[in-house]
């Protein structure tokens, strides 16, 4: 059993390993995923600033430039992949290893994490300087707190939706890039989803970036509580559950998945 | 250790759901695998030959713990492989003709390292293990080469060593040297020999389409055809089977049409074909009752109008063994 343990861990890193060295061993990263999004976050700085809008929406939308970092690693590289590991031959060979295949997607969320990570630390780094942000960080510790959770939950989710396409084809690939814009308005990447109003909002609750968002604006900036969608220990308790919803759910899919495809044969089938 | 043998199978059979728009017959099912009963002894390289469709990356895919069995039993290492696949998983592994595994942006050594991972190998005996197979294989040079950038040949290389790096007890080989030129695929048929012969308890099981690898490599044999197992036995013993019968080899011209008649001749028990297109030419194998056959044989020729180019009578080979059960060539 400890061995067993050990042969785990191990795996986590290898497979987090490619993400982490590799994936930025090719340093054009730093144009495509620094610059552009700086780009179109600037764009919206410059729409609120004309419109006199206050101080904060500033700070409010180079944090969201800086989160969609995340939010894209999550999809592209969480949710499609074991699709795409499978088309290449990986997933017959991750399935074959005397390993549990939740190490193999959790090393892909921690390498994930840390890729992510470098990237968004850019754009909030440039971004903050750039635009000269004002912040007014109330409570350091649940500003960690709710960031981490938030990254749980989200990786928590990409694991889900890996699990959820493995046997399936292209359709998940189209399923995930549709995806993409919605949540971008949903979470309230670049404007307080309060905004939304209370039931769209709760709804788009349900990715957690939206409650990890809000609650960090509410915790990093001076003003930031009067324009927080829920009180920000209620965001925490539900950021928490979803942190624990995504992961014992993608478990179970992954188990779920992995039995249908095995029974159907369409665990291996590739160029579907 | 728990049983003699590596792989032991009763009555496997494996069927497919075939697509809507494919339901010809009417039950819309394919059987890849037909009651399959095999045993395969430790130390043992086996190899499974048969045409496309055959069935044998089905049983490698069950035996692997990557598909299930729709009825029957398969073991490996007398652990069943449906009830307890995570044991089966200790002691396997896979490499597949062709593969395209592994991320382009790693090295050899770093892709190597990876896989050996989920097997729990530590680090510095990985290394080793890595240093040596890639001087074995004569792929140093290439220890630092993102696997993006290698050739197909340098690329299978690696999947073989992949295979053997976490030291498996059984390791099943899928066409292993598929599309490989010939020197590489020497390599590579000389590496998996010399693995099986000084490690006496570690068993190969290959699927082919090249009958002198086949012939060359295997300690055993299965000849299988539609899911069935037709026939399992040495290379040798094979062989000796068609001792009695006489295996003629005629050229022609390039023939295209009408070969099937050829079958119809009486005393003709098997015929096969191969085009030599650069040469213009046709090769035509019969087994057939006895020598006395052949001139019924050339008679059906020249009333066809076809020189006969050149005429031997052949010591059989496993192509003929295959073409005698399977009615048909392997390239047909
Ligand atoms: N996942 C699958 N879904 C549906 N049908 C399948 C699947 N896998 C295999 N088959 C069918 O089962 C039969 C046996 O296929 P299999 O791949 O085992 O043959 P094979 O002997 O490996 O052939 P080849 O020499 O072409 O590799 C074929 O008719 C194939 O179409
Ligand atoms: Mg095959």
């Amino acid at each position: 059993m400890k061995t067993d343990f050990k042969t785990n861990i191990k795996a986590i890193i290898a497979r987090a390993y490619v993400r982490v060295v590799a994936g930025n061993r090719e340093p054009s990263w730093v144009i495509s995923e620094t610059v552009l999004p700086l780009i179109s976050t600037a764009a919206f700085v410059y729409v609120y600033k004309a419109l006199n809008a206050p101080e904060e929406f500033t700070g409010f939308v180079v944090l969201g430039g800086a989160m969609s970092a995340y939010w894209m690693t999550v999809l592209w590289s969480m949710a499609a992949q074991f699709y795409w590991e499978k088309e290449i031959g990986n997933l017959d060979l991750y399935m074959i290893a005397p390993i549990s295949r939740m190490s193999i997607l959790l090393g892909m969320a921690s390498g994930g994490f840390v890729y992510a990570s470098v990237r968004a630390g850019s754009v909030f780094l440039l971004g903050s300087l750039i635009f000269k942000i004002d912040f007014g960080v109330i409570d350091f510790g649940r500003l960690f707190l709710i960031f981490i959770l938030c990254q749980f939950a989200l990786f928590g989710l990409g694991m889900l939706f890996s699990s959820l396409f493995m046997i399936y084809g292209r359709e998940a690939w189209h399923g995930v890039s549709l995806f993409q814009e919605p949540v971008y308005l949903l979470s309230g990447f670049y404007f307080p989803v309060k905004s939304l109003g209370f039931t769209l909002a709760l709804t788009a609750s349900l990715i957690p970036l939206t409650l990890g968002l809000d609650g960090m604006r509410q915790l990093a900036f001076k003003k930031g509580v009067e324009m927080g969608f829920l009180n920000i220990n209620l965001e925490i308790g539900i950021l928490a559950f979803l942190c624990v919803f995504f992961m014992v759910a993608s478990h179970y899919a992954l188990q779920f998945m992995e039995n249908l495809g095995k029974k159907t044969g369409r665990l291996t089938l590739r160029w579907q | 250790m728990l049983s003699d043998f590596a792989v032991e199978t009763l009555d496997l059979c494996r069927s497919f759901k075939l697509k809507k728009a494919k339901k010809e017959n009417n039950d819309g099912l394919v059987t890849a695998l037909d009651n399959v009963s095999l045993t395969i002894r430790k130390g043992e390289l086996f190899g499974l030959l048969g045409p496309n469709g055959a069935g044998k990356t089905t049983l490698i895919k069950i035996l692997s713990t990557l598909l299930l069995p729709t009825s029957g039993k398969a073991l490996v290492d007398g652990i069943d492989v449906v009830r307890h696949p995570e044991k089966v998983r200790k002691r396997i592994n896979m490499v597949t003709g062709g593969e395209t595994s592994g991320y382009g942006i790693l090295t050899v050594r770093e892709t190597l390292w990876m896989f050996s991972q989920f097997y729990g190998i530590p680090t510095r005996i990985v290394r080793e293990r890595i240093d040596h197979m890639l001087k074995l294989l004569d792929m140093e040079k290439f220890a630092r080469t993102k696997i993006g950038k290698l050739s197909s040949g340098m690329r299978q290389k690696m999947n073989i060593i992949r295979g053997f790096i976490c030291d498996p007890e059984i390791l099943f080989l899928d066409e292993p040297t598929l599309g490989l030129d010939v020197q590489i695929s020497r390599d590579v048929r000389k590496y998996i020999k010399r693995w099986v012969k000084e490690n006496t308890k570690k068993t190969v099981l290959l699927t082919t389409h090249y009958m002198a690898e086949a012939d060359e490599l295997c300690d055993r044999l299965a000849i299988i055809d539609q899911g069935k197992v037709l026939i399992c036995d040495s290379p040798s013993n094979l062989k000796k089977s068609l001792k009695r019968d006489a295996v003629f080899h005629i050229e022609v011209g390039l023939l295209t049409d009408g070969l099937d008649r050829f079958k119809a001749v009486s005393g003709v028990k098997s015929f096969a074909y191969e085009h030599r297109h650069h040469l213009g030419r046709t090769l035509l194998k019969f087994i057939l009752e006895d020598d006395s056959v052949i001139s019924n044989v050339t008679g059906t020729l020249s009333q066809n109008g076809s020189k006969i180019i050149t005429l031997s009578k052949v010591e059989p080979t496993l192509e003929d063994v295959f073409v005698s059960l399977v009615g048909k060539g392997l390239e047909q």
